[in-house]
């Protein structure tokens, strides 16, 4: 029995750590605190697929610290590698927890990565790298898992077979809030494996008397009395063997089994007549339990002893009864089973959505392939295997969902093509005018602004001459040219009139230039107030050009790309998804088939039992009748 | 048993990378950047009234209404982000209306309503909205930006 105890693992009781790092600093990327949204209820899938999108896009960045993820990519990465643990997906955990672990992370993260790192580890039933794992742990460690982090290592020395330094490490951890009731039982059976017995027997009582609220602490108190039970039984120490079995709560999941092992202890201790209260409460209780049907046998068996043969084989009639139609059950699960009703069942979506399904399922009507299922979650591979199913299955479903979604999409492109395109050639021919008269313009304005540049160094007067002003200059110019050209000799009079007016309008220019110039380049800043805004639109325009190509150019490949990549996985997980289903079914009908035997072999040892037990009470029976006929009223054993 | 799990580990890993082009693809078809808009809703930190409902309008249209179940409410408390609308908006200044309705400890019914304005540029506009008891120190819907 020693051998065969188990440690509490107690794995998935630490909260996210994500929420609270974002709880404690500012939140800059929405998307971010999206994933954190959806893994908080559980939903990892699309946490990591919200993820996923924001750390490819992070690392596509040219400058990724100028991007909303840039002060959380620390968190996000180890969030990943959480989120990937907690969706069962240890390879990829473990290469993301691995990555943190060689990145510029803080202490506290870089522990925890460790912590999480050596329980997909210890999971994959891979100790030693467990432990190796756990040896990186350096410095400070974050303090809602430092105990964890040493619970780990305990089960892990358990694994390994170092019991001794597994005890090291629990009678630390006695008194721990968060582990109360797994330190203590585990650091029984830590001194057990170690051959402590007188020191694990005293270890577990302690366990199986600690104070407990939450089912958690309630349920391995049960496990520590019910295993103490079973040590003592062995010693043939029955009273206290009694008495531990007795601290197991009546309603519970160990109740069962504490009540079947209580009457052997009383059957051991020959006290026949206390054995019969625990087994009388057990045959009340779900005929598919094991211990139940066990008790079905055991309980006349106590009778028997009490030589009260009537009420015994009574019982024995009673147990062959319920022993068959507990093998028509089977037989009907087995069949139920094999016509593919059971993974019909599994996938039924009301029941999924209570957290206790799994034992709904048992009271559901016309389900009869999974009345023994509780006994079939006892075992780790198989919940694995259903957990696997069940997420096939809600990957097909999405998957099933985007194939249809294609088709929507291939519509809207369509309507957006049917809109745009006749529309678009002749805005582009429009826009096409616009913009070469909108170069021009602002290919004037940069000549402009270059002039005005330069006069600041070297001044120009004549460049910034009015309309009027460039008139008279002409005027002025043309009329010296007629002169000239008349070949007349000049008259000094009209001479100096042109030279005058000349004169004023140089005199003009020059004395009124600073002010013109400044003018000009306020002129110019108004221009250029005109020119942005001439600008943003064009870029607007642009942008809704381009936006409406984007709206229905460039999908094709894809969008074929997708289509294929989603029917080629819904192939290959209906492939897989049979496969799982063919070995869930597999494993339900072997162990149907072994608890058929269990039950036929039940059935014989009752039916003798029965035909022994009704010869002993015809007898008793008979040897009574003198005894009634004399007189003494007395009723014999048929009244037990 | 190992192999198949080994398996399962695959496709869900392939599963997820068409969900994550496929995100990339939906998001450039449906919501270009230059139209984009998406509202996220936050509960102010240390809150601990119960939200049952969110309505949010755009420009007077209701575009999103949200009723909270418990699971949501508490992933709301713990620090995650609910993007509860996305859609598509022209550029320029938009006015978003938010109500909310809910319940405190006590038991008396709170709702609220607040009246905002944003601008919407080229760029996508992702509008936070964070909630808090009317009652508490903080205001009881605040507007943020990311």
């Amino acid at each position: 029995m020693p051998g065969a105890a188990t440690v509490r693992t107690r794995l998935g009781v630490i909260a996210l750590l994500v929420a609270g790092n974002v709880l404690g600093a500012e939140l800059t990327d929405p998307y971010f605190g999206e994933a954190v949204y959806y893994a908080q209820q559980g939903y990892y899938f699309e946490a990591l697929e919200r993820l996923d999108v924001e750390l490819a896009q992070h690392r596509g960045l040219d400058e990724p610290e100028r991007d909303a993820l840039y002060s959380h990519i620390g968190q996000a990465q180890f969030s990943v590698g959480d989120f990937e643990l907690r969706y069962r997906m240890h390879h990829r955990a473990g290469r993301a927890i691995r990555a943190v672990l060689e990145g510029d992370v803080d202490e506290e993260v870089r522990n925890d990565a460790a912590f999480r790192l050596a329980r997909i580890h210890f999971q994959k039933d891979q100790p030693e790298d467990a432990l190796h794992a756990l040896n990186r742990i350096n410095g400070r460690v974050p303090e809602n898992i430092s105990d964890d982090v040493e619970f780990l290592r305990a089960n892990v020395y358990m694994s390994l077979g170092r019991p001794s330094d597994a005890v090291d490490v629990l009678q630390r951890l006695q008194g721990s809030k968060s582990l109360q009731g797994f330190s203590e039982y585990n650091l029984g059976i830590a001194l057990l494996q170690d051959g402590r017995q007188r020191e694990a027997l005293e270890q577990l009582d302690r366990a199986g008397q600690v104070k407990a609220e939450d089912q958690g602490t309630l349920a391995i108190r049960d496990k520590a009395n019910l295993m103490l039970g079973a040590l003592l039984f062995e010693t043939a120490d029955f009273s206290d063997s009694q008495r531990s079995l007795d601290r197991v709560r009546l309603e519970g999941p160990f109740s069962n089994k504490a009540l079947l092992r209580a009457g052997w202890a009383d059957v051991s201790a020959e006290n026949y007549q206390r054995a019969i209260v625990p087994w009388t409460i057990l045959v009340e209780r779900e005929a598919t339990d094991i211990a139940v049907q066990e008790a079905m046998l055991a309980l006349p068996y106590a009778y028997s002893k009490l030589n009260i043969y009537g009420r015994a084989a009574l019982l024995y009639g009673q147990a062959v009864e319920a022993f068959s139609e507990e093998l028509d059950k089977v037989d009907a699960s087995i069949s139920s089973i094999r016509e593919g009703r059971f993974l019909e069942a599994l996938v039924r979506e009301e029941i999924r959505q209570d957290k206790d399904w799994v034992i709904r399922l048992r009271s559901l009507p016309q389900t009869p392939e999974t009345y023994y299922l509780m006994a079939l979650m006892a075992s780790h591979d198989f919940q694995t295997a259903l957990q696997n199913y069940l997420d096939l299955e809600d990957l097909r479903k999405k998957l099933v969902s985007w194939q249809s979604g294609f088709d929507a999409f291939e519509d809207l492109i369509r309507l957006r093509r049917q809109y745009y395109e006749p529309l678009l050639p002749e805005i582009d021919s429009h826009f096409r005018r616009l913009d070469a008269q909108m170069r021009l313009r602002l290919e004037q304005r940069q000549n402009l602004e270059k002039r005005l540049q330069g006069m600041l160094t070297a001044p120009r007067p004549d460049f910034l001459a009015t309309a009027d002003e460039r008139i008279l200059g002409t005027r002025i110019e043309g009329l010296e040219a007629r002169l000239q050209a008349s070949g007349q000799a000049m008259d000094t009079g009209v001479q100096l009139r042109l030279a005058r007016l000349r004169g004023v309008l140089v005199w003009n220019l020059e004395t009124d230039y600073h002010a013109r110039l400044t003018e000009t380049f306020k002129h110019l800043g108004e221009l250029n107030v005109v020119v942005d805004i001439l600008q943003t639109q064009y870029d607007a325009f642009v942008r809704s050009r381009q936006a409406a190509m984007h709206s229905y150019v460039g999908y094709e490949i894809p969008i074929q790309r997708l289509r294929a990549r989603v029917t080629e996985g819904l192939e290959r997980l209906n492939l897989l998804m049979a496969s799982q289903g063919h070995m869930l079914e597999t494993v339900a009908i072997n162990e149907l088939k072994s608890r058929q035997q269990q039950l036929e072999t039940y059935q014989n040892e009752a039916r003798y039992a029965f035909a022994d037990s009704y010869d002993r009470a015809s007898k008793a029976q008979a040897q009574a009748k003198p005894e009634v006929q004399a007189g003494d009223g007395a009723a014999g054993e048929e009244q037990g | 048993m190992k192999g198949l799990d080994e398996q399962v580990q695959e496709i869900k890993s392939d599963v997820l990378s068409i969900a994550t082009e496929l995100n990339t693809l939906e998001e450039r078809l449906l919501f270009p950047s230059n139209t984009q808009v998406a509202v996220f809703i936050s509960v102010a930190e240390g809150e601990e009234f119960r939200l049952d409902a969110v309505q949010i309008k755009i420009d007077g249209a209701p575009v999103a209404h949200h009723i909270y179940s418990f699971k949501e409410l508490e992933a709301l408390q713990q620090g995650g982000v609910q993007r509860v609308y996305s859609g598509n908006i022209r550029t320029g200044e938009h006015e978003l209306d938010v109500s909310m309705y809910g319940k405190l400890a006590s038991g008396k019914d709170v709702s609220e309503t607040a009246s905002f304005r944003f601008t919407k540029n080229i760029e996508p506009k992702l509008v936070g909205v964070t909630l808090a008891h009317p009652n508490s120190s903080s205001a009881g819907i605040q507007l943020g930006e990311w």
